[in-house]
Formats: structure tokens, C-alpha cells, sequence
């Protein structure tokens, strides 16, 4: 009697009871396909999340001031830190002598130095048309920091700069809608207002905008408006120096000991200030840091809809049991036979693991259905974790052997006289 | 006769519920031997004792007292993993509401005991076949029990009784769930088996009519045997 004849016996006799069989198997069902559906859906989401910041470049390093008292919190913090705006003092500020210093110290290792500081949102309106534009000012370095891609004409250049002069560079969709081509838009001049001011900009290039897959109606796009931020700083009167800017090491760089240089670097400048200092981070230990917290999250709903397999694990372990009552009978003439308790056990052990093993399949199945279903819906790609799917499937065989295994063994210990007396 | 009994029996005593209040002896200290090609009938009341000596001689109860050889094997020194060992090829069981598996076919059944001896599966349906075929049952080998008449249902127990070879066959009122006809056949089928195949048959019954046509009767009362006398036999019977 080997492994094969009890897989087939056990088909047979999950055949005679099919509804009965489908109501066991649904508690395993439900459990792996839920704990299927929701690392597919974590892991799309990692994936998505590593793709959108992968583009923003991986080797670049982000410099930015920080409260001395949160110098302790994980880099991925402080780096979530640069989004909120703290009021700083001149001296506070990373300075264009600090800067100049580290490209000199650097120079080896730095590709590009990348300042930008988002200002206002501005409203234009030209031959009829409006757009609506977030002005940005930035330096030279940024296009390579950023893979601005331009389409025509050039970016902002140290001269310019060095100036303050009355240029912006534009996005397509902005040239798109205003001048109705990206050549046309060369050379014109736009209205833009700086702290309350306007002044006329002359359009010196157009970059190619990337939706980054959002959708939204073409109309409605705010896209970015880049002038010199040295002529950003001249209007609005905004202080000298800047609270965060952003490096591109060249690639064959050690990113962990660049970024490490890098922060000693301006922590020294920092020593005697009370109240700020430099925090380096880049988006590799940024992207570390979130997928190790969405991956966190998705065990700890996988671990609650694995408590669903415990449920079902006993639901197996009641079908098993009654199972064995109804064929007491048969267990006492297949004792007769001569069939001995190790015959018995493996017989009632591997019915419970083929249930199992039939609703994890199912389950699976259904777990990336779903899981797909769900991606698709956030709009994100549908990543199947296979090593997932095989963990599952060998898990709720254990699951047929842990609960199978006591129904089994009291089928195996029945008393035949008993066993064939029974009505 | 052979000289060495495939059953002895020596002073066998069963006690159930050994050292409660409530104990109870069924069999006062039985002696029996029986060799190799006997028909045996064991009659007697219920209540006689009947079932729990079958039950010893078939290796699935121990006797309390006394010593059960079968086949030169002393039962009682036997560990309870080699019991089965025995049971699947030393002994033949039969019974009265006939035992097939439910879920599998005739030849399946026939085949089961064939594979827990370990014969090979290719092996086994050949002589499952040949076995089907000797107790007239080769046209329903792919029948399921519930499709067969309980005449039926007993020839494939037959069949599947004596798959490995057995030393016995022991008939647990094989005719008892069936109409007379019917059982004139079951008897004629065992009479086959006893004559061409010189099987050792044990057939436990209440019924004397049926105990007359074997070659020996051995009649119960109350734990004991109280008697151990030749029967009629099969021709003398019918004629």
C-alpha cells in the first residue's frame, strides 16, 4: 500500500462527499488566498514604488539641514523631514561658500551639485490660453540631478546665473497648450508672478514632461517653470543660503562612503551651532527604508489572514474526525485485512493533506486572482510572489499533517473487534 | 489427517474487565486443535462464546490465559505490529454483513489485502482477476458494493478472503444476511474452495443445518465445548 494508492483513495473519498469536502477546504481557501492577494498586492506595490524612485536617480544624495535633536531618527525620516518647512536663520543655512568647498574637496567624486527651491504657483494667460505653473528655482546642475530631458532650446546655464537673469524653461505640455508647439515657445516671453511681483521671463527651453503614469485631463496639468534660482532669490528677497540641495556622484562612487564623506563634511561646518546640523541621505536608503516598512506591513496582515488557515486547519481536523466515525466499519475490516496502524494512520494523514492540498492550490489560484484584480484596480502592475505561492501551498500540506495527524492516529489505535462491531 | 494442528488451542481462558468488580469470564479454559484441510463448524447459542473464540483464533483478541499457536506461531509472544502480519496472510476473514470497502470496485477489494502483504500491483489484479473468476464473479470486477446482491457482495468477500494464500479461512455466519438460495451457494462456493483448493475452513455459525454439511462440529454452551463430533460432509449431506 504505498503513498500513490492512499492519494487515489483519498480522491475516491473526497468524491463521495464532494459538498462536504468544498465547505472543509473553504476555511484553507479563504486563509491562502488571502494571505496570497495581499503580498501580491504589498509586493506590487513595492515594486512600483522601487520603479517611480529608481527614476529619480539612485546615486543622488540628498544634503539637508536638520534639528540637532532629531540627528537620532532613520535617514528615511529625516529625509520625509525636507518636506516641511521649518524657519531657519541666515547662519542656520548651507551657504555658497559651503558648497563651493565641497566641489573643490569632491570634485573627483561629484557629477553635478543640484539646488532648487519650489516657490510660487503662477497663473498664465497668453492669446487666450491659461495655464497654471509651479515656479521652481533652480541651478545649472539640476537638469542632471533631475533627467530633465529637453526638447528644444537649452537649460538654465552658470551665466545665467551669475546674472540673475529673466529666463524659464518650460514643460511641453505648458508649450503645448500656450504656444501650441515646443519650437514655437522659443524665445517668447511669459508673465510670471514672484512675490506679488510680475516680471517678463523670455523662454529659453522646453523639457519633455513625464505623466509618471498619473492621469489627469491634459487642461488641468500644473507643471514645473524653471528660472535661475539666483533670480528666484533676487525677488523675493529670500535669504542667501539654502536648507537642502541635492548631490549626483558619479556612478563607479561607493554610494555608502560618499554619503558618509559627505555628511562629515558639513556636520563640521555645524559643530557650534546649537541647533541644526547636516543630514545626508540618499534614495537607496530612503527606497530601503520604505520597502522594508511596506514589507513589515504586508507580514503582519499576511500573519492575520494566516490566523484564518488556523480555522480552517481545525475545520480539517472536525471533518477528519467525523470522517473516521462514519468509517469505523471499514477501519475495523481493513484491520482485519491486515492492515496495520502505520497502513491506517498514513491513509487517514494523507486524506488530510490532499484536502489541504487542494484547497491551497484553490487558494492560490483564487489569492492571484484577486491579488491581480486589487493591483490593477490602485494601478499598479499585478507581481506574483511565486516563492510565496509554493510557501503556501507547502504550508497548508503541514497544515493536513499537523491537524490530520490526530483523527489519523485514533483511526490507527481503534480496537478492530470494536471497529467491526460498530453500527 | 496431518499430524501438526495449524490451530491449538491449549486451555485458552478470556476475561473481560480483569480485576473490576464487574469481571466477566466467556471462555473457561478451552482446548481445541485443528489441521490443515479440515471443514469446522462451531456452533452453538449466542452467548456461547462463539464470537470471542473466533476472535482469538482470528489473532484480532488475545486470550487472557492459555496458549494460541497458529501455524507454529506462538500468538500470545507475538508484539501487536506483527499481528497484522499474521492476520493479512495466515488468516481469511469472512463476515456475515460482508465488509466490502464502500468507495471501491470488486477487484479493488479484492486486491486490498494483497497490498498491505506488499504484493505488487501488477501481481495482485492479475490474481484478483483469476480469484473473481473462481468464485463466478468475472463480470462484475468493476462494480462498485452497491451494485452487487448481497450473494454477490459475498463471493467478492471470498474472494478477497483467501487473495494472500491464506492458512484459514474463518466464516463468521457467512450466510446469515442471506436468502436460502443464495446461501445454498455461498455453502456450495466453500465447499469448492475446502475440496479442490484444500482450504482450512472455519465456518462460525448458530445454524445446525449448516454445521452438518462440514466434516466436524464443535458445539459451545457457555464458554466450553461440549462437544466435538464428525459431520455428515458435503456429498453425504446432499445425498
Amino acid at each position: 500500500m504505498n503513498i500513490w494508492d492512499n492519494i487515489l483513495l483519498a480522491l475516491q473519498s473526497l468524491r463521495v462527499n464532494k459538498m462536504r469536502a468544498l465547505l472543509t477546504m473553504l476555511g484553507i481557501i479563504i486563509g491562502i488566498s488571502a494571505v496570497i492577494a495581499i503580498v501580491t498586492l504589498g509586493n506590487s506595490m513595492t515594486t512600483s514604488i522601487t520603479d517611480s524612485m529608481s527614476s529619480f536617480g539612485i546615486q543622488n544624495v540628498n544634503v539637508s539641514l536638520v534639528e540637532k535633536s532629531s540627528t537620532n531618527t532613520s535617514e528615511g525620516m529625516t529625509s520625509i523631514r525636507m518636506f516641511s518647512k521649518p524657519s531657519y536663520d541666515d547662519e542656520d543655512l548651507i551657504s555658497n561658500q559651503m558648497i563651493d568647498d565641497y566641489r573643490k574637496v569632491f570634485s573627483n567624486e561629484i557629477k553635478a551639485i543640484s539646488i532648487s527651491e519650489n516657490l510660487s504657483q503662477s497663473k498664465i494667460t497668453k492669446n487666450q490660453n491659461t495655464a497654471t505653473v509651479n515656479l521652481v528655482g533652480t541651478n545649472s546642475d539640476y537638469q542632471i540631478a533631475n533627467n530633465i530631458e529637453l526638447v528644444t532650446g537649452r537649460f538654465i546655464n552658470q551665466s545665467d546665473m551669475d546674472l540673475e537673469k529673466l529666463l524659464c524653461v518650460i514643460s511641453t505640455e505648458f508649450a503645448e497648450d500656450i504656444f501650441g508647439t515646443s519650437a514655437n515657445a522659443i524665445g517668447q516671453t511669459i508673465e510670471l508672478t514672484l512675490n506679488g511681483f510680475s516680471k517678463t521671463f523670455t523662454i529659453v527651453g522646453v523639457y519633455q514632461y513625464d505623466s509618471n503614469g498619473q492621469v489627469m485631463s491634459s487642461s488641468s496639468i500644473t507643471t514645473d517653470c524653471y528660472i535661475p534660482i539666483t533670480t528666484a532669490k533676487k525677488y523675493t528677497n529670500s535669504q542667501a543660503g539654502y536648507s537642502s540641495f541635492t548631490v549626483v556622484a558619479n556612478s563607479e562612487v561607493d554610494s555608502s562612503s560618499f554619503l558618509k564623506n559627505t555628511t562629515s563634511f558639513f556636520q563640521s561646518y555645524y559643530t557650534l551651532n546649537d541647533s541644526y546640523t547636516v543630514s545626508a541621505s540618499n534614495m537607496e536608503s530612503m527606497l530601503e527604508s520604505m520597502t522594508e516598512m511596506l514589507s513589515t506591513i504586508t507580514l503582519a496582515i499576511a500573519a492575520i489572514a494566516a490566523i484564518s488557515l488556523l480555522v480552517g486547519g481545525i475545520g480539517v481536523m472536525n471533518i477528519m474526525l467525523v470522517s473516521i466515525t462514519e468509517r469505523t466499519r471499514e477501519i475495523g475490516t481493513r484491520k482485519a485485512l491486515g492492515a496495520t496502524n502505520r497502513n491506517i494512520r498514513l491513509q487517514f494523514i494523507v486524506e488530510a493533506v490532499v484536502i489541504c492540498l487542494i484547497g491551497g492550490l484553490l487558494g492560490v489560484i483564487l489569492g492571484i486572482i484577486m491579488g491581480s484584480i486589487g493591483s490593477s484596480l490602485m494601478g499598479y502592475p499585478a507581481t506574483t510572489s511565486i516563492s510565496a505561492c509554493i510557501i503556501s501551498v507547502v504550508f497548508s500540506m503541514s497544515i493536513g499533517v499537523f491537524f490530520g495527524y490526530y483523527p489519523a492516529n485514533r483511526a490507527a489505535k481503534m480496537d478492530p473487534i470494536e471497529a467491526l462491531r460498530y453500527e | 489427517m496431518n499430524k501438526y494442528p495449524i490451530i491449538q488451542l491449549d486451555h485458552i481462558i478470556k476475561r473481560y474487565f480483569v480485576g473490576k468488580p464487574n469481571e466477566l469470564e466467556i471462555l473457561h479454559g478451552l482446548n481445541l486443535k485443528i489441521y490443515p484441510g479440515e471443514f469446522v463448524a462451531i456452533v452453538g447459542e449466542s452467548g456461547s462464546g462463539k464470537s470471542t473464540l473466533m476472535n482469538i483464533i482470528g489473532a484480532l483478541d488475545r486470550p487472557t490465559e492459555g496458549e494460541y499457536i497458529l501455524d507454529d506461531i506462538p500468538i500470545s509472544k507475538v508484539k501487536d505490529t506483527e499481528i497484522s502480519h499474521i492476520r493479512c496472510k495466515k488468516i481469511g476473514f469472512i463476515f456475515q454483513t460482508f465488509n466490502l470497502i464502500g468507495k471501491l470496485s470488486a477487484i479493488k477489494n479484492v486486491q486490498l489485502p494483497m497490498l498491505y502483504a506488499g504484493v505488487s500491483k501488477k501481481e495482485s489484479l492479475k490474481r484478483s482477476k483469476e480469484l473473481l473468476e473462481l468464485v463466478g464473479m468475472k463480470d462484475r470486477m468493476k462494480h462498485q458494493p452497491n451494485e452487487l446482491s448481497g450473494g454477490q457482495k459475498q463471493r467478492v468477500a471470498i474472494a478477497r478472503a483467501i487473495s494472500n494464500n491464506p492458512t484459514l479461512l474463518l466464516a463468521d455466519e457467512p450466510t446469515g444476511a442471506l436468502d436460502s438460495s443464495t446461501s445454498r451457494s455461498i455453502m456450495d462456493l466453500f465447499h469448492k474452495l475446502h475440496q479442490e483448493k484444500q482450504m482450512s475452513i472455519v465456518l462460525i455459525t448458530h445454524s445446525q443445518e449448516l454445521a452438518k454439511e462440514t466434516e466436524r462440529i464443535i458445539t459451545l454452551k457457555d464458554g466450553q465445548i461440549i462437544s466435538d463430533c464428525k459431520g455428515e460432509g458435503y456429498h453425504e449431506h446432499l445425498g
